[in-house]
């Protein structure tokens, strides 16, 4: 649960390297308790944001207010950065026993041994590494040592934890299993994350709010719902998985609906207040589109967008498909094996792809 | 091959027997190049670390010269020191030349280079990112350069042995600074060439094999700590 007081709070801040700016972010705010799952492609920035808000990088610019306090970012107090716990994509474990790993941040607190062991014993419990105890570091399989990296960080009680893609490097059964133990831990620890990943899955499921960054700049940030429902742009639609992205201008406007011209010179129906002669861009996502036979004879009543469509490509995804089709413009849809089966997809096929107009998420140019 | 075994025979008669000449000149080296290599490791690991941890104008330089110095011959640094030392040069009124204190001095030039080298190697080949995660465990600097160096323990143990190796098989320093003085400065090396150029080949060749036993023992503790903790 989010507590409604900022934790952090950013402004103006400004990260150079060789001249270059690399991170730019006005402001900021992560609020006590919350999750943020902070994603973008590589290159974005987030790493870099994350290091610099974990007082391990130096901005060239900003301000930083941590728990009400403003802290000076170029030397920031060892206190401040020991009520902080970081946990990289890699373990960068050392070179010693599980049990001293998970206890190595408590004793450069100057934590007594026997009360740091306690503690390393209990959180190595609920990491579910307590067998691994006395096994050096270096023997560990990839999640093990995650898993110590991760007990490392929780037994160290930070008010902020940042994670910098965690679970990144790890096979998919180990890193569903990790997540699985991480957003437990977090809900029954309720301590504050910066969660940078660029799986936009895990930040669909572990976050409390999304933010999605790239090259160097924060473009959007709010719920997952608002984020991956209703991207600001182009770039963020891309990114967090809507597959259909098309340009078009706004013919005519009636109760809340607006047809768009697309593509060739189909017609699309938005849930849109838009003026006619308007700009726009819109975003289908694949989930949105039901797939017919040709044969059918009735349509959903709710669906306002009816377009006869060839298969042009289908490829396997996950457990579903990914069906391309062409509609006179691109537009891609989710289905499952019994559907593949039932309409008899194949590439050449023709079938009848509808989607509802408040399906369609406008952005305006 | 008669002089060879006839010399062996009496070496390890010398040896078993406990001829005190040749302990005094074992115990003496051992002292030398053992002070050397620990002033050596005094001076190199933390100049080592500062190479490795930092970034500033001319650092490349200094690298450059410390990778030259690992490889510095000894009968340069015995005539250097030696012109420090003599009773003219700018260190003359210490009145250190032919004495164990200046030999120890030129060992530390040959042996300090070595181990900042390696030192400075043995960090960098850390995994970068460990120095951000130990910041972000909470580490003050001192503790960051601790826990770097303990990490990196492995290299910096071939760093003491180097050092120590470097040292403790060096003949023109020590006969240049050290003059090799029976009872005074007469160590292992020194004293080797001059008993073979007296022809006295089996006291060469004893004071030979306690060199290699000496080299070897430092050697094998070192090595054993090293391996022990060897990753898998």
């Amino acid at each position: 649960m989010m507590g409604s007081e900022a934790l952090l709070v950013v402004e103006g801040l400004r990260v150079e390297a060789n001249g270059q700016t690399l991170l730019s972010v006005p402001s900021l705010a992560i609020a006590r308790g919350e999750v943020l799952a902070l994603i973008g492609p590589n290159g974005a920035g987030k790493s870099t944001l994350l290091q610099t808000l974990a007082c391990l990088r130096a901005p060239a610019a900003g301000t930083l207010r941590f728990d009400g306090q403003a802290v000076d970012l170029h030397t920031p107090p060892l206190a401040l950065r020991r009520r902080l716990a970081v946990v990289f994509q890699e373990p960068l474990l050392f070179d010693t026993t599980v049990a001293e790993n998970v206890a190595s941040g408590l004793r450069l607190r100057g934590v007594p041994k026997t009360i740091a062991r306690e503690q390393a014993a209990l959180w190595m419990e609920r990491l579910r590494i307590s067998h691994l105890a006395a096994r050096q570091a270096r023997t560990l399989s990839g999640g093990e040592a995650q898993r110590t990296s991760l007990a490392r960080a929780f037994v160290l009680a930070p008010d902020l934890l940042l994670l910098d893609e965690p679970f990144a490097a790890l096979d998919p059964p180990t890193r569903e299993a990790l997540t699985e133990t991480f957003h437990r831990l977090q809900r029954q620890t309720q301590v504050t994350v910066l969660f940078v990943t660029h799986d936009r899955l895990e930040a669909l499921r572990l976050g409390d709010r999304v933010a999605v960054m790239n090259r160097g700049e924060m473009l959007q940030i709010g719920t997952p719902e608002e984020v991956f429902g209703q991207p600001i742009n182009e770039t963020v639609a891309s990114f967090v998985g809507i597959e259909t992205i098309l340009r078009g201008r706004v013919e005519s406007q009636a109760e809340g609906f607006a047809e768009v011209r697309v593509g060739s010179g189909e017609h699309v129906a938005a849930a849109s207040t838009l003026p006619a002669g308007a700009e726009v861009t819109l975003c289908i996502r694949p989930e949105e589109v039901t797939l017919l036979a040709p044969t059918a004879v009735s349509l959903p009543s709710s669906a306002r967008n009816h377009f006869p469509a060839g298969v042009t490509r289908i490829l396997p995804w996950g457990v579903a498909f990914k069906v391309h089709l062409d509609c006179g413009f691109p537009l891609v849809a989710f289905v499952t094996r019994p559907s593949i089966e039932i309409l008899g997809l194949r590439e050449g096929a023709t079938v009848i792809a509808t989607f509802k107009a408040t399906a369609v998420h406008v952005i305006t140019d | 091959m008669d002089l060879l075994f006839t010399g062996t025979k009496h070496a390890f008669w010398l040896l078993l027997s406990g001829d005190p000449e040749v302990w005094r000149i074992t115990l003496l080296s051992l002292w030398i190049s053992a002070s050397a290599t620990l002033i050596s490791l005094l001076l190199g690991i933390p100049l080592g670390t500062f190479l490795a941890l930092n970034r500033f104008p001319g650092q490349r330089l200094i690298i450059s010269l410390v990778n030259t110095g690992m490889s510095l011959p000894p009968v340069v640094v015995g005539l250097f020191v030696t012109i420090f030392l003599w009773r003219s040069g700018p260190l003359g009124f210490l009145h250190l030349l032919y004495t164990p204190i200046a030999m120890i001095f030129a060992q530390v030039i040959i042996a300090a280079p070595i181990v900042t080298g390696l030192t400075l190697a043995a960090i960098q080949q850390l995994n970068p990112k460990l120095r951000l995660q130990i910041l972000a465990l909470g580490a003050s600097r001192a503790q960051l350069v601790w826990l770097l160096l303990r990490e990196a323990r492995l290299p910096l143990l071939a760093a003491v042995m180097a050092g120590f190796g470097g040292v403790i098989s060096e003949i023109g320093a020590s006969m240049m600074v050290g003059g090799n003085l029976l009872g005074h400065t007469r160590v292992l090396t020194t004293a080797t060439v001059m008993e073979t150029g007296k022809g006295n080949f089996d006291v060469a060749i004893a004071l030979s094999v306690i060199l290699l036993l000496l080299i070897f023992g430092v050697n094998a503790v070192l090595t054993y700590t090293q391996q022990r903790q060897r990753p898998l």
